[in-house]
Formats: C-alpha cells, sequence, structure tokens
C-alpha cells in the first residue's frame, strides 16, 4: 500500500506544479509531496526494519532492507530539497518568471518519481528503465542556469550516462538469459540471487562487467567520472544535493546487489573488481580535491571519493564491512546534500564559486559560514559525524579480515582527501574579508532547509535509533553478508 | 550446430547481420547528417529484419512485437522528432568536424570488430543458443562501432546518431538471446529511445541558441586547470 503510494504521490505533484494551480503554488505543493513521500517512506522502512521484506501489487514492487534505506534516503533528500528551493529558485528565475519555475518544478516531482522507482521495482528490466528516466528528467534540470557551462554540463551528463546505460543494458539482457538457462520464470534481484549458481559463468562474468562499466558511469566511478564534476557543479544547488547525495548512491545501489549475485556463482569472485574500482576512483578523487578551485566542484569529487569508499566496503567483504558500507551510504545521502545546501547558498550570496574569492566568510556571514563548517568537518570524516564512525567501522574491517594493503591505501587516501576539504575550507571561512559591502541575506527557506538537514546530520554521528540500527543490518544482509 | 536446424533463416540472418554491421561502418564514416541519419533507418530495418526472421525460427510473438515497435520508434518517431527539435542541423550542414580523419576510423572500426569476435566466442562456445553465433558478435561489434561514433564526431547529431547505433547493437544481440522478454519491459524500453532523442534534440537547440554552434566536442569550459 505505502509502495503503490510512493510511486504515485510524486507524478501527481508533477501534474499539479504544471497545472495552472502551480503558477502560484508550484513550490508549496512540491514541499508538501514531498513530506508526504518522507512519512511514506519511514513507515516502509519500519516495516522492513522489523520483518525485513515489503511488497505491494501482487510482487511487482518490493523492497528489502537495502531497498528501503536508499528509498529512505531518497525521500529524505528530497523533502530538504524542495524546501531549498522554495526560495532559492524563485530568486533564480525572477527575469524569466513563474513559468520557468514551474517547468523545474514539474521536472523536479518526476526526477524524483525515477528515484524512488529504482530500489522498489521489483522488475530488473523496469528497474534499468527507472535508472535511464532519473537521467532524462534531470538533463534539463542540470541546464536550468541556461548558460553556455551548464548546457555544456548537461549535454556531457546525458551522452555519457546514457552511454554508459546501454552498456549496462545489454548486460541485462544477458542476465535475464541467464536466469531463463537456469529455469526461473520471473526477473527479480530475488530470482537472480536464486538462479545465480546455475548460470554459465562465461555468460555471468561479461554482464557483471558490463553493468559495472556502464552503470559505474552514472555513479561516477573512476576513470568514467569526467562528467560528475561538470554536471555537479553547474546544477542549481537544490539539485546538487539530489544528483550528488542521492542519485549516484541509487545507481550504486544497482551494483551493489550484483555483488551476492556474482558471489552465488562459485567459479567467480567479485570482490577484487569492486576494490579495484573503487580504491581507483578515492584514489583520484583525493588528488583532483587537492587542486579544486571551485567550491561546489569540490563537493563534487568527494561524491567520486564516497562513491569509491562505499565501493570498497562492499568488496572487502563479511558482515561487519557491509554494515559499515549501508551506514557510510546513509552518512554520504545526509552530509552532501547539507553541503550542496551550504554551498549554494554561499554562492547566491557572494555571486562566485571559486574558492579563491570568498575570504573571511565567519567575519562577513556568519552562519553561512557555520554551515559550510560543519558540511565540511561531516563530509570529510571528522568526529563527532556520521561518516567518521562509518569511515573508522570501514578500517576496522578491513584489519579485523587481513586485507592490510586496501585498508591502508583506502585509509591514506581518504586522509588527503581530508585534509584537501579542511584546507580549502579553512581558507573560506577565515582570513579578513575583502571588502566591507553587505552582503545580501540568504532566502528563509534556504535557512529552513540547512536547520532541516542539520538535525540527523549532528544526530545519526553520536546516536543511532534502534529501528535504523535494524534498518542498516537488514541493508548489509541484503548486500549478501 | 544450431545453424543446421533452420539452414535458411540462418544464412539470411547472417546476410542481414553483415548488411547490419555495414551500415554501423557507414554511421561512423559518412560525412554528411543526413546520410547518417538515413543510414540509422537502414540500420534500424534490418534489426527489424533479424528480429522477424528469429520470430519465425523460434515461433516467438514477442520478437514479432520487438519489430513492430523498433518500425514505429526508430523510423517513423524518431526521424520526425529530429526533425521537429534540430532540422537546421540535419537537412542543412554538411559534418566536417570529425577528431580523426575517415581512413584512420575505419582501420580503428575493423581492430573493433576483430576485438567483438574475440570477446564473444567463449560465451558463444559456452551457451549454445540459435542465431547467438550470428547476433551476439555483429551486436557487440555494433555497439563498439556506435560508442566509438560517440567518440569520434563533435557534432551533436551525429554523436546522438552513434548512440542510438550503439543501441540497436545491444538489441541486435537481444534478440537473439532473450527472445521472450515480459511485454511491459519491451514497452518501457520502446518508449525510452524517443524520449533519449527527445531530450538530446531539444538540449541541442538550446546549445545553438545559447552558444551558437553545436559543435559539442569544442566546448571546453568546463575542465581542470
Amino acid at each position: 500500500m505505502e509502495l503503490t503510494a510512493v510511486l504515485i504521490i510524486p507524478p501527481f505533484a508533477s501534474a499539479l506544479s504544471l497545472s495552472p494551480f502551480g503558477r502560484h503554488l508550484a513550490a508549496p505543493i512540491t514541499f508538501v509531496s514531498a513530506i508526504s513521500l518522507f512519512l511514506l517512506a519511514l513507515s516502509v522502512a519500519a516495516t522492513v526494519a522489523q520483518t525485513g521484506h515489503i511488497e505491494a501489487l501482487h510482487g511487482t514492487l518490493a523492497c528489502d532492507g537495502l531497498g528501503a534505506l536508499v528509498l529512505m534516503l531518497v525521500a529524505l533528500v528530497a523533502t530538504t530539497a524542495a524546501l531549498f528551493s522554495w526560495g532559492y529558485i524563485r530568486i533564480r528565475s525572477l527575469e524569466e518568471g513563474p513559468r520557468k519555475e514551474q517547468r523545474y518544478y514539474g521536472l523536479y516531482n518526476l526526477f524524483v518519481a525515477s528515484l524512488v522507482a529504482v530500489p522498489i521495482l521489483a522488475n530488473v528490466a523496469l528497474m534499468w528503465v527507472a535508472v535511464e528516466l532519473t537521467t532524462l528528467f534531470s538533463a534539463f534540470l542540470v541546464a536550468f542556469e541556461n548558460t553556455p557551462a551548464a548546457l555544456e554540463a548537461a549535454w556531457k551528463y546525458v551522452m555519457l550516462t546514457t552511454l554508459g546505460a546501454v552498456l549496462a543494458l545489454l548486460g541485462f539482457l544477458m542476465l535475464y538469459w541467464g536466469t531463463r538457462i537456469a529455469g526461473s520464470e520471473t526477473f527479480t534481484w530475488v530470482s537472480l540471487v536464486d538462479a545465480a549458481p546455475h548460470v554459465p559463468p562465461a555468460l555471468l562474468w561479461p554482464a557483471f562487467l558490463l553493468i559495472l562499466v556502464g552503470f559505474g558511469t552514472k555513479v561516477g566511478l573512476v576513470p568514467m567520472h569526467t562528467w560528475l564534476p561538470d554536471a555537479h557543479s553547474q546544477a542549481p544547488a537544490s539539485i546538487c544535493a539530489l544528483l550528488s547525495g542521492v542519485e549516484t548512491m541509487t545507481v550504486l545501489y544497482v551494483i551493489l546487489r550484483l555483488f551476492p549475485v556474482v558471489g552465488g556463482a562459485p567459479a567467480l569472485d567479485a570482490r577484487p573488481w569492486f576494490v579495484g574500482f573503487g580504491l581507483l576512483s578515492v584514489a583520484v578523487a583525493s588528488l583532483l580535491l587537492v587542486y579544486a578551485r571551485d567550491f561546489k566542484r569540490m563537493f563534487a569529487f568527494s561524491t567520486v571519493e564516497h562513491m569509491g569508499i562505499i565501493l570498497v566496503a562492499a568488496g572487502l567483504g563479511g558482515t561487519e564491512a557491509h554494515l559499515a558500507a549501508a551506514y557510510q551510504m546513509t552518512g554520504h545521502a545526509i552530509a552532501k546534500s547539507f553541503c550542496f545546501f551550504a554551498a549554494g547558498v554561499i554562492a547566491t550570496r557572494f555571486r562566485t564559486q571559486q574558492i579563491e574569492s570568498v575570504r573571511g566568510l565567519l567575519l562577513a556571514a556568519p552562519a553561512s559560514a557555520l554551515a559550510l563548517a560543519a558540511g565540511a568537518f561531516a563530509i570529510a570524516g571528522a568526529p563527532p559525524f556520521a561518516i567518521f564512525v562509518s569511515e573508522f567501522l570501514i578500517f576496522k574491517a578491513g584489519i579485523a579480515s587481513g586485507q592490510y594493503l586496501v585498508t591502508g591505501l583506502l585509509a591514506f587516501f581518504v586522509a588527503i582527501a581530508f585534509c584537501a576539504v579542511m584546507f580549502h575550507v579553512n581558507r573560506m571561512t577565515f582570513s579578513q574579508p575583502p571588502s566591507d559591502e553587505p552582503i545580501p541575506a540568504a532566502p528563509l527557506s534556504c535557512a529552513l532547509a540547512i536547520a532541516f538537514a542539520a538535525i540527523p546530520l549532528v544526530l545519526f554521528g553520536i546516536y543511532i535509533p534502534g529501528p535504523l540500527r535494524n534498518l542498516l543490518r537488514a541493508a548489509a544482509a541484503a548486500m549478501g553478508g | 550446430m544450431m545453424s543446421a536446424q533452420f539452414p535458411i533463416l540462418s544464412a539470411l540472418d547472417a546476410l542481414t547481420g553483415a548488411l547490419f554491421l555495414l551500415t554501423a561502418i557507414g554511421i561512423l564514416a559518412t560525412r554528411q547528417v543526413l546520410a547518417s541519419l538515413q543510414l540509422f533507418i537502414a540500420q534500424s530495418l534490418l534489426l527489424t529484419l533479424s528480429a522477424v526472421l528469429l520470430g519465425i525460427a523460434l515461433k516467438s510473438p514477442h520478437l514479432f512485437a520487438v519489430a513492430a515497435i523498433t518500425i514505429c520508434t526508430k523510423t517513423v518517431m524518431i526521424p520526425w522528432i529530429l526533425r521537429r527539435t534540430v532540422s537546421a542541423e540535419v537537412y542543412r550542414t554538411r559534418e566536417i568536424q570529425r577528431v580523426l580523419n575517415i581512413p584512420s576510423s575505419l582501420l580503428i572500426a575493423a581492430i573493433l570488430i576483430i576485438i567483438a569476435h574475440a570477446l564473444m566466442s567463449p560465451l558463444v562456445a559456452a551457451v549454445k543458443v540459435p542465431f547467438a553465433q550470428i547476433n551476439l558478435p555483429l551486436g557487440l561489434a555494433a555497439m563498439f562501432l556506435g560508442t566509438f561514433t560517440v567518440v569520434a564526431r563533435r557534432e551533436a547529431v551525429p554523436q546522438l546518431l552513434g548512440l542510438l547505433a550503439l543501441e540497436n547493437g545491444v538489441f541486435f544481440a537481444g534478440v537473439a538471446i532473450v527472445p521472450s522478454l515480459p511485454v511491459i519491459a519491451e514497452l518501457a524500453a520502446a518508449v525510452d529511445v524517443p524520449v533519449v532523442v527527445l531530450v538530446i534534440g531539444l538540449l541541442t537547440r538550446q546549445i545553438r541558441q545559447v552558444v551558437g554552434m553545436t559543435a559539442v566536442g569544442l566546448l571546453a569550459s568546463l575542465r581542470e586547470e
């Protein structure tokens, strides 16, 4: 029941935003829709935390621990980003008028609809279509500013991620062929895991690689990451929060789903590929972070880094590492969306995204400075935030399972990334402001969105509620360990 | 071998596949945008033909549905959408912007086709399915050529046609290995392709309005210093 409503509400809100009602009410409609989506997602998550599984419409929609976790995080960020959009998009579309605003909310709700569809659609082929739709619905949101740079970013985003998705499609067709050979009638994640031991490895292996490389493009894994810093720095901040915080993670979720599938085939081992791609992404992203000039771009590189960390954690194997990976996903979604809200406010108030051009933030704009510093500490992995705990758990799991080299390299590059983010944010926050000119205030809705987003940011590092703990366990179990 | 089972249909399918690959090479190497589009339409017709041949051989109504959907979307809807969104790019410009010259492109294409055959031979040997030994290597080769087209072209519409050729390659391989995909998935995939073309077409139009050109390969304001 809840799952059906989750799929229906956002398209409905989209239609309403584009209708004449939306002329003045598109923002509140979107916000109310997002809040109801979040409440439904919480109810789904609570059910799954207790029973481990939920389904609707005769099994067309289904959700286990991992799916419920992703669904909940998408709905959470969709809510805060909708609140943030309210004031932010209004001042960004003053010249073009309400039509542009309506189009934004129409696409925003469709984008959210495609994001929530990925973790709850049971049929794997339909899930592929949902992933493809996330790109198509968000393309014009990335190009929202209509500048040459934004259009360039949107072009690279659509072209490369669609190319990746089409490569992945052949992988999924091969998986379907495999389930038919194994005698299974349906094509769901559950039937795939069951069929995996009976699928010829000569078929399963190329399918896995096609999906890893194809969808890895959309996750932003190095070396297919080149579009990501462009799209995630040129889109409006509310969209960056969704792209960086949850869209990449939603596609990573699909790749993580393959882990137990490949693990079921006795002759194959996916772990070296997970660890290899993950470590490469963390290494390259940490070095790019050092040279970042644009602070939104900096947070985009940090997303590449975090996707790599989650992939390495999954590749380490074992319950502890998978639990840490699920926790890292939670921490990333919350902290990264918060960072982009702070960055969006600063970019609007100072009219620049260059790190060099923002100086003396603490004196010029104390509240924004506090938000930026808190976000940077949280995303870089400083205590007392959630990512500190999850990264610590990943290192611990790596050492406990005797994978010293991987753990050591991961810790080394994470430390570089930490120092790089701290260095840049430190330069922006402290030092003297260049002039005494008054800076325009941030819109009220942006301040409220940051305040709301700060609650889980601060809370989940020091305290994990019981149901969330159960949900993380269920998510780790769905990853196969 | 399985081909002994359907001697005439196999021979026809092999001929279709050879022509399919030729159109993929044509999309990569032709100088004119309009010729590129016409080659893509020809390629889609060959994909349809292969689906029909396999549908007859395997007695699969699903493959006839794939054939019908392919005809509707790829030979009717896509050219129509392109005409509505980017007619200037398709019907008036002569494409000269490309990263590599035609002889080197063709050389790389030949290498890619050989690699595709080498990659698919263990799979074809392991899983004996009628027609897979024709459609899988040729489909993968067309995918490689489509990807290479996206890389080698600088103009927006030829890049898009490369992407569509890649997609055709996936389905050329797909008709042999999944003769019974659920109908809803077929329909969803069918809706997906025209939407891709619509989004990319509208984006191209916006790029022309704002930037003044559609040589997207030359857009390079966003990069690491």
